[in-house]
């Protein structure tokens, strides 16, 4: 069973005045089967944790270890971690001009499994998992985020994760900008590859509703840069009613 | 309508509409179009049609020093049955007639050259294999003239490849009669020391369809001015080019459509990539549509793509327009850089950074290329790509 376990995570960026420290220290484990909410005010590095996972250069690892299943996911680069496993659905997907969804997919494809699939089956699983996304079958020929609404982008993440099969699923934001119905698409598109029981899925986010829909085993609460409190699901329900005041209002409970 | 997006520091993308304004193509032009060199003054490097070109590496084609000389450039003409081919005076009344120089170098080829070769397809003879004209040089000085004359009705493709090492001024014209249907493909693959300058003038008879396809892939410095002007109305000329620049090479296309006919149409779509330190391309788009000019139809674009830094793109839209009673106008560029973004957006779907690279140049140009309608010339160009891309750093 796959697991991918944080310990003591500490991540800088440079900034104008040299580097600056965003997480200070993260510890989270995640298991195949697992559903973990990470939840944060704006700022408190919830972006910062999925990027330096994926491997963005602009994030410099300071301290602590990565590993999915014993091994060291830091020392890998971006495209071998995504073959380790290792998937992030952005916030704010990329445009790549010149470069169809169909070919994208199909380069993916390909990369991570290890092998090109087979051309027939592979056009049938693309259609039906764009169906089961409401997504019109030109979307294939369009180029790969290029001139897609906030809908489209995400329901296009979304699509790469049912394709792509994941060990552990890294869901950046993905609510975000969504309208209810984009969001119910989306939400069940995640759950059909969580009822696999086949992924870990960290679900970053800054509001609950995404949690009416993905219901998580764990909810964590993010702010300045490590994990301030860690529940069940009620710890939504409180964030729900009481905000994130009392994590931002300097010492919370770290 | 020129819309510019994502410009990478040391390229530029300016474009006008100039209506009746100062500046236009007659008088942005230091000399009037002459078939006499003598009627050019030397260029000295801030002329507006020379600014972009590094005159130090024309090897004396812009100041008279160059000489025809060294070992000979080989022209190698395959053609199929019904066409004929001719070595002709400066005087026959086919050499020149598609336009007139419209810079020294242009002016120094035409005044230079000993024999104008012309390939003539009759009239409504329709070709269905190509006329292949293989140039390839040894490291000579060489000028020339070519011709490419098709009746009326008549309908063929020209390949022309350019291999080798030359320091080459050539001019092209293509005549095409009544109804004629003519594409072209001049491919510039030129060892990386050749020097090649050209003006490609094309004039449109009535109802004719000329498409010229501009690959350019190697030499040191490649001028070229693929032009058309419409002999009568209903005309149509569509020009795509593709151009992959690296590190040191000096690309420019100039293009110039006249529009004085009615009733006809053109299409320019020129794409280019650029990799590595002081790769230049430069694009000039011109169009100029006269006040007798009335249903015309032009669009023109320019796409550059700037794979890493170092690289320069200068492009420059440029549409005159002298009547309104006109179907459409239009031009667009736009210079774009594969940026870290993009290579991690790919690279977190497992792509390993060459191939994501690879998958987005061979992209940019694939949309170009399945435009141009030849599927034979559209497999060859596609798989020069692929070697291009094989043999690069990228």
């Amino acid at each position: 069973m796959a697991t991918l376990e944080i310990h003591d995570l500490h991540v800088s960026v440079e900034a104008e005045n040299g580097p600056r420290e965003i997480l200070k220290g993260v510890d989270l484990t995640v298991k195949q089967g697992e559903t973990h909410a990470i939840m944060g005010p704006n700022g408190s590095g919830k972006s910062t944790l999925a990027y330096s996972l994926a491997g963005h250069p602009k994030y410099t690892i300071t301290g602590g270890t990565v590993t999915l299943d014993g091994e060291d996911v830091l020392e890998m680069s971006v495209d071998e971690r995504a073959r380790a496993g290792v998937f992030l659905a952005m916030q704010y997907p990329v445009e790549v001009p010149g470069v169809s969804v169909s070919n994208f997919l199909r380069t993916s494809a390909t990369a991570i499994r290890g092998e090109a699939p087979k051309l027939r089956l592979w056009v049938k699983e693309v259609k039906e998992a764009m169906e089961r996304l409401q997504m019109d079958p030109s979307f294939a020929e369009r180029n790969v985020n290029e001139g897609f609404s906030g809908g489209e982008k995400k329901r296009h993440e979304i699509l790469q994760l049912e394709l792509l099969k994941p060990a552990i699923a890294i869901l950046d934001e993905t609510d975000s900008g969504l309208d209810v119905d984009a969001l119910r698409t989306v939400s069940e598109g995640v759950n059909r590859v969580r009822e696999t029981g086949q992924v870990g899925t960290l679900l970053i986010t800054h509001y609950t509703r995404i949690l009416r829909y993905i219901k998580p085993d764990q909810v964590h609460v993010f702010a300045n840069g490590r994990i301030a409190e860690s529940g069940g699901a009620e710890l939504a329900d409180k964030l729900e009613a009481e905000g994130y005041e009392a994590y931002t209002k300097g010492g919370a409970t770290a | 309508m020129a819309e510019a997006q994502n410009i990478p520091s040391g390229s530029t993308t300016t474009g006008s509409i100039a209506v009746a304004a100062e500046s236009t193509v007659a008088t942005r032009m230091s000399a009037p179009p002459s078939y006499d060199v003598a009627d050019f003054p030397v260029p000295h490097g801030r002329e507006e049609e020379w600014r972009f070109t590094p005159l130090a590496r024309l090897k004396g084609l812009h100041d008279g020093s160059a000489a025809a000389g060294g070992p000979d450039l080989k022209i190698d003409i395959s053609a199929p049955e019904g066409v004929t081919h001719e070595l002709v005076d400066r005087a026959d009344p086919r050499v020149g007639k598609a336009g007139k120089p419209v810079d020294r170098v242009a002016a120094q080829a035409y005044s230079t050259f000993e024999k104008a070769s012309v390939v003539t397809v009759p009239k409504e003879t329709v070709l269905t294999e190509p006329i292949r004209i293989a140039v390839h040089g040894e490291g000579g000085t060489a000028f020339g003239h070519q011709v490419i004359e098709l009746g009326a009705f008549a309908e063929a493709v020209v390949v022309i490849d350019h291999t080798g090492d030359a320091v080459l001024a050539a001019n092209v014209d293509y005549l095409l009669g009544d109804g004629a249907k003519l594409t072209v493909v001049s491919v510039q693959d030129w060892d990386k020391t050749a020097v090649h300058t050209g003006q490609h003038n094309a004039l449109v008879g009535r109802d004719a369809t000329f498409k010229s396809v501009v690959v350019t892939f190697g030499g040191d410095l490649v001028r070229l001015h693929p032009r058309v002007t419409y002999a009568g109305p209903g005309g149509e000329a569509e020009f795509y080019g593709l151009y992959f620049t690296e590190q040191g090479q000096h690309h420019e296309h100039r293009l110039f459509v006249d529009h004085e006919a009615a009733n006809c149409r053109s299409n320019v779509v020129y794409k280019g990539a650029l990799q590595g330190e002081d790769a230049h391309a430069v694009w000039i788009g011109d169009v100029l549509i006269q006040a007798s000019a009335t249903g015309t139809d032009t669009y023109e674009l320019n796409r550059n793509l700037v794979l890493t830094d170092g690289a320069r793109v200068d492009s420059v839209p440029n549409l005159e327009i002298e009547t309104g009673e006109i179907v459409g106008a239009g031009h667009a560029s736009a210079t774009g850089r594969f940026d870290d973004e993009q290579l991690f957006y790919l690279m977190a779907r497992g792509i390993p950074a060459d191939e994501a690279r690879r998958l987005v140049v061979r992209g940019f140009f694939a949309e170009l290329v399945q435009q141009i309608g030849l599927p034979d010339v559209e497999e060859r160009l596609m798989s020069k790509i692929e070697a291009e891309l094989e043999a690069s750093s990228v």
